[in-house]
């Protein structure tokens, strides 16, 4: 190794005597984004169980007899849009503008609600007509695998109330920053895992 | 040839010393000295294996002890380098020689996994020791808590807990289980095989010496597991006509559907039993799940699937169990919600006052196109007006 | 027809009542007696001695990765002797049921403890043995104060040990799951495991498994973001490199085990059919999942003690590493080729000739990197001065034992002799030679070599000895007959035997068992001795076989901030490289170091899941509604805490170091 070439007695600086401290929260942006991607692997198992079971209707209702395509498209835009929304936050954050920051959240959270709400009536709807998810395989790997997303949404959601609750605290100090851009990926996160579900479940379900 | 390479190495090995170490334990290693061929193969390979790997094993044991020997820090006499730290040559070897042992490894594993694969029909391996006119026996094989079932179908026999087999004629198991997963092992014969509820896998074997033997699930499957071995007997020709003479003649009586549902009822330590008549369709009912009455096949369901479902109105179509064979293992109450099943649209057994839902339906277009869409209150039944004979 | 109604859960107590005590099992009311008498024993002294202020706050709240590393270690011994109670009672049982005798043990319970030493060993004993091991030197290795979530760290503790509590608990009220250590649906689903035992075992691993995944991430971020200055990726010792591997994996597929085990929860409890017989299931799909995260845990399990043969077999032949590249690439194929063989646990399955070959040849080329690796070590102690310390002991043991082991791994990959092999006796041998020979002696190297680290004394070297060949002598003798019973056709998890001719290997396996257990005694005295003698054995030096990495350039027990200055590398074997080239060691200039409070929010919302997961076994929701909220509202509330660390003033830093330089000066 060339280093060994240095040889004894030449000055090396074996101590960083004037260091600076890390400054604080500098990894949290990886570790959360590696937090995600294991969180991601939960999706892709739920994802592979559908794609695995998602054909068993053990002689009972197939997507195309359940799932309403325009209310679950209306349901994506939701999604969509508070994503939209969260990037306006975020840019609202980089101008230093709390209450910007506040309003765009609170209107991301208001879609997310209505994503929810939309989400929960599907559901609703399906077990009301005996579509539960015992009924079969097909309906255990649907009703998981976008019940684990709606749930998620649920948490970014509770997550999004007590950042608005901080951020009326304590401002745009960084630790709030280094949260929002955190919420950020996490709803960003989800967005993109709800563009998997609508394609492979819902499209391709009605579509096959 | 590959093909004749395991048969190469194996008579090599009948000579090495290697072969040799198990006849001289005596201790019955019947894995490597077992009663039919296709076990003798899997046995054969094992060595094979080994030695191959002894290739690389042994010099390396040898010169871990060696290197800690010789270089042990009170001996000033050895060589002490403690810069030295790399050596593309070295390198190079030590990289090279595992791969070289994996390549002859894995072109063995290939050739023999095709080879000896459980499904492959006895004709064609290479060792055949019988004439490849030789129709083989079908055996199909049910693994029920904590027993086995074994039906002849062309014979038309069953027998729980015994398997007798004829000797030098090929023997095609089809294996499936009732409630968990077992796998059905007989050393002596052949390798394993999963027996799981709702599939079907295949076995295939042939004995080349007569005598008693044992056979056993090789896979935990609950309390009773320790218990689950049965008798294996390769009898010659003459001796296997004899024995199912006898168990044409036997008093246990036949095997339908309801002796089965009494039989699948969990137990320990069965004795041996023979069925004299058995019902031709129980196997297939068994592997489809649908030997309860008013059950739907799994075929059946799977074909509904196939098309696309049975739309809203299959939703109503599952009932809870009349027969619950839950309930035998204590866990009929507890278990509320797994106790139900699809039931069958058109099974002859099901009697109509049965039927959840009794309006006729059109039975023909099943694809979905035809249903309502969800929520509208018109819901079409299922239930076919005409009954169609189990497949 | 309705369906039958689920049975009347009480709404105070759910499922549990006074029935769910084994009042009828004598083995266990004695174990309890013992346990609770012992439990006893250890409060009232902490009490008599007033040390719960002192465990509180300097271990239990702790974020000092030093101190988590060494709980994880106790934790991890703790649950090794409930693991080897249990497979001693296996043994016993073996070597007794023959001939129409039924052992000592009925089904219900044998079942339940050959599932428990499974679980326990892998999940309580393995995982926290390397978490501690990795938590303990990755940050001092890599010249770090800590690691880069301190907080995340005590909190993955805590659930872990959570994890163990649950799997404690199912000892002593209801019972264990019988299922093996896999729980292979239909038998681990509702209709034939009606019971809590399965429960137990998934609440159980949930619990423990968000403490493992969280704990991969932050080892993951502390090794690439807080490496000292200079130290590039090449330029990381061994086991840092083997730690990096085994958390990427760890983050790669506990997340499948959560997801797999959440399914089969859901059959459970919601009744889906993702895993059910009927409606759809498919029971092969769990068995596919769990091995899809079991076999990378092998490697998760290896890897780490991989790099520790590496550290020792460098250091006691004072020498450098051989091929460190090419060990550092050996590494990373097994990571990345772990992911591609799951299916060698279940070619009996019948998946067809060319799927089983694939999988069968993708898990030999697994042992190309591993001979590699155990080459770099034989030509390490090539040409080499080599010092038989206790850990160089144990590497050597490991060496000669692991590679019987990896022999009769791929052996077991060759499909067809699988098929006869799968699930027997020899199966049990050989991945027992692989995690006693590897892991176990792996730890016992690492135990042996690092302990001087963590406690500024070194182990006593007689009972060391008397440990060391009671562990080997007694693992041949414990497993060379398992070996011979899986070449007679012996399937594992047997209750009781036929064959008379078979009872002398089980009793030959049983005195085994017991040359074992006075290893496992040996060592708890050798502990015990070296505590009692630590002014004889104390080492000043701080580093006490001439080490070659970085955590031997602090004190022994390292300060709470591990290095006053951080140091900078230029080579790969960094100590030695100082010690060669004369470095000094700074005396003053001495500045403010910032660290990481403690907390008990850690060991609170651990509290909290393992009140949830008790309340989900018995079904008990007023207190899963109540402990889920708790725990949501405690974890809010510990984000609205902003001030999470603290300054050691330059003045302490200077105290310390002083203490230090005199230390070093009374030593040499």
């Amino acid at each position: 190794m060339s280093a060994n070439t240095v040889t004894a007695g030449d000055s090396v600086r074996f101590y960083d005597l004037d260091e600076h401290a890390h400054p604080e929260g500098h990894s949290t942006m990886l570790g959360f984004w590696i937090y995600l991607m294991s969180d991601c692997l939960i999706f892709a198992i739920l994802f592979a169980c559908f794609a695995v079971l998602g054909g068993n209707y053990a002689a009972g209702p197939a997507p195309k007899d359940l799932f309403d395509l325009p209310l679950v498209a209306l349901n994506t835009a939701m999604l969509l849009f508070s994503s939209i929304t969260y990037g306006f936050a975020v840019l609202q954050m980089q101008q230093g503008k709390v209450k910007g920051v506040q309003l765009w959240l609170a209107i991301t959270g208001l879609f997310g609600l209505a994503f929810l709400g939309i989400e929960l009536y599907e559901f609703h709807h399906l077990i009301e007509i005996g579509a539960t998810p015992q009924r079969s395989a097909f309906l255990s790997s649907f009703f998981t695998l976008v019940g684990t997303h709606g749930l998620h949404v649920t948490f970014g959601i509770v997550w999004l109330v007590v950042l608005m609750v901080q951020l009326g605290k304590h401002g745009l100090i960084a630790a709030n920053k280094r949260r929002v851009m955190c919420l950020s990926m996490f709803w960003h996160f989800l967005d993109v895992v709800w563009i998997g579900v609508f394609t492979i479940v819902y499209l391709m379900g009605v579509l096959r | 040839m590959p093909s004749n390479l395991p048969r190469f190495f194996a008579r090599i090995l009948r000579f090495s010393p290697l072969a040799a170490l198990p006849l001289l334990s005596g201790c019955g290693l019947v894995v490597i000295d077992p009663a039919g061929d296709i076990a003798r193969q899997q046995g054969n390979l094992i060595v094979i294996s080994t030695v191959l790997m002894l290739l690389i094993i042994v010099p390396v044991m040898a010169l871990t002890i060696f290197f800690a020997w010789r270089y042990r820090a009170n001996n000033k006499e050895a060589t002490y380098k403690p810069d030295w730290d790399h050596s593309t040559q070295l390198e190079l070897v030590i990289w090279s020689a595992p791969l070289l042992i994996i390549i002859c490894l894995g072109a063995l594993t290939w050739v023999a996994t095709h080879l000896l694969d459980p499904y492959r029909p006895l004709a064609t391996t290479p060792e055949q020791v019988v004439a490849a006119d030789a129709k083989p026996l079908d055996v199909n094989v049910v693994a029920l808590d904590w027993k086995w079932l074994f039906i002849y179908p062309e014979q038309g026999v069953a027998t729980v807990n015994e398997l007798a087999l004829p000797v030098n004629r090929p023997v095609r198991f089809r294996i499936s289980a009732s409630s968990v997963m077992n796998s059905f092992y007989i050393p002596a014969l052949a390798g394993q095989i999963y027996a799981m509820p709702g599939m079907e896998t295949k076995l295939h074997g042939i004995f080349d010496k007569t005598g008693e033997y044992e056979g056993f699930s090789a896979n935990y499957s609950g309390a009773g597991f320790s218990h689950m071995r049965f008798a294996v007997k390769s009898l010659p020709a003459a001796d296997f006509d004899k024995w199912v003479a006898d168990a044409k003649a036997s008093t246990d009586g036949g095997l339908d559907r309801a002796t089965y549902l009494k039989l699948e009822v969990p137990s320990e330590k069965e004795p041996v039993r023979h069925f004299a008549t058995v019902d031709p369709q129980l196997f297939d009912a068994v592997v489809n799940m649908c030997v309860e009455p008013g059950k739907m096949c799994m075929h059946d369901m799977m074909a509904i699937d196939a098309r696309g479902g049975a739309g809203i109105a299959g939703i109503q179509n599952v009932r809870s169990v009349a027969y619950d064979k839950f309930a035998a293992r204590g866990t009929g109450n507890l278990a509320g919600w797994s106790v139900r099943y699809v039931a069958a649209l058109c099974s002859q057994q099901m009697k109509s006052a049965d039927r959840p839902d009794a309006r006729p339906v059109n039975p023909a277009p099943l694809k979905g196109e035809g249903l309502s869409r969800p929520g509208e209150a018109e819901r079409t039944a299922l239930n076919a007006s005409t009954p169609r004979p189990m497949s | 027809m309705t369906p039958p109604p689920l049975p009347p859960t009480d709404p105070v107590f759910g499922k549990l009542s006074l029935a769910a005590l084994p009042l009828h099992e004598p083995i266990l009311i004695f174990t309890f007696l013992g346990v609770a008498v012992g439990g006893l024993v250890v409060l009232g002294l902490i009490t008599r001695y007033r040390l719960w202020g002192y465990l509180w706050k300097d271990w239990f709240t702790t974020v000092d990765h030093k101190r988590i590393g060494i709980m994880y270690m106790i934790l991890g011994l703790i649950m090794f002797l409930r693991g080897f109670a249990d497979a001693i009672m296996m043994r016993l049982q073996q070597a007794m049921a023959f001939g129409g005798s039924e052992g000592y043990l009925p089904a219900h319970h044998y079942d339940q403890v050959f599932t428990a030493h499974g679980v326990i060993m892998i999940f309580f004993v393995a995982m926290p043995f390397i978490t501690g091991l990795m938590n303990y030197i990755v940050p001092l290795q890599i010249g770090a104060r800590d690691v880069s979530f301190p907080f995340l760290n005590n909190f993955s503790f805590w659930m872990t040990a959570a994890g163990a509590a649950l799997t404690m608990v199912s000892l002593f009220v209801g019972e264990y799951a019988q299922t093996g250590w896999l729980a292979y649906p239909p038998l681990s689903g509702i209709a034939y495991s009606p019971n809590v035992g399965v429960d137990y075992y998934i609440w159980g691993l949930q619990i423990a498994g968000v403490g493992t995944t969280l704990s991969g991430i932050n080892l993951i971020v502390t090794i690439l973001k807080l490496r000292a200055p200079g130290m590039g990726l090449m330029k990381m010792p061994v086991f840092t490199w083997t730690s990096l591997c085994s958390n990427i994996l760890i983050v790669a597929s506990f997340p499948i085990l959560t997801a797999t085990l959440a399914l089969l929860s859901l059959d459970r409890y919601a009744g889906t059919n993702f895993f059910t017989n009927d409606l759809g299931g498919s029971p092969m799909m769990y068995v596919n999942l769990i091995w899809i995260w079991g076999h990378p845990e092998v490697y998760i399990l290896i890897l780490p003690l991989f790099g520790v043969f590496s550290e020792v077999t460098s250091t006691f032949s004072g020498k450098k590493l051989f091929g460190y590249t090419s060990m550092v690439y050996a590494t990373v194929c097994i990571t990345i080729l772990s992911y591609l063989v799951w299916l060698h646990h279940f070619f009996t399955m019948g998946s067809g000739a060319s799927v089983n070959s694939f999988f069968g040849i993708t898990t030999m080329v697994i042992s190309i990197p591993t001979g590699a690796k155990l080459f770099n070590w034989l030509f390490t102690m090539y040409r080499g001065r080599i010092r038989f310390e206790l850990p160089m002991m144990w590497t050597i043991a490991f060496m000669l034992t692991f590679v019987v082991g990896g022999m009769t791994g791929v052996l077991l990959a060759v499909p067809p002799a699988d098929f006869v092999l799968h699930n027997s006796l020899f199966l049990i041998a050989h991945f027992h030679n692989v995690i006693i020979g590897g892991v176990l002696f792996g730890l016992f190297a690492a135990i042996n070599y690092w302990w001087p680290k963590a406690f500024g004394f070194k182990l006593n070297v007689f009972w060391g000895k008397v440990s060391f060949w009671c562990w080997v002598v007694g693992f041949w003798l414990a497993f060379m007959p398992l070996y011979i019973l899986g070449l007679m056709g012996v399937t594992r998890r047997m209750r009781v035997f036929d064959d008379p001719g078979l009872q002398i290997w089980f009793v030959i396996a049983a005195i085994g068992a017991g040359v074992i257990a006075c290893g496992i005694a040996a060592m708890l005295i050798q502990f015990g001795v070296s505590i009692w003698k630590r002014k004889e054995l104390a080492d000043d030096s701080g580093d006490p076989w001439h080490g070659r990495t970085l955590e031997w350039a602090t004190s022994s027990p390292p300060p709470d901030y591990n290095f006053a200055f951080t140091p900078v590398i230029h080579n790969l074997d960094a100590w030695h490289d100082m010690k060669t080239r004369g470095h000094e060691r700074p005396v003053g200039g001495f500045r403010d170091i910032h660290m990481p409070s403690n907390t008990g929010t850690g060991i609170i919302l651990a509290g909290f899941c393992l009140a949830m997961g008790f309340a989900l076994v018995w079904h008990i929701w007023w207190l899963v509604i109540a402990s889920f909220a708790a725990t949501i509202a405690y974890a809010i509330f510990h984000t609205f805490n902003y001030k999470r660390d603290f300054d050691i003033p330059a003045a302490t830093v200077a105290a310390v170091e002083e203490a230090r330089t005199r230390q070093l000066a009374a030593g040499a």
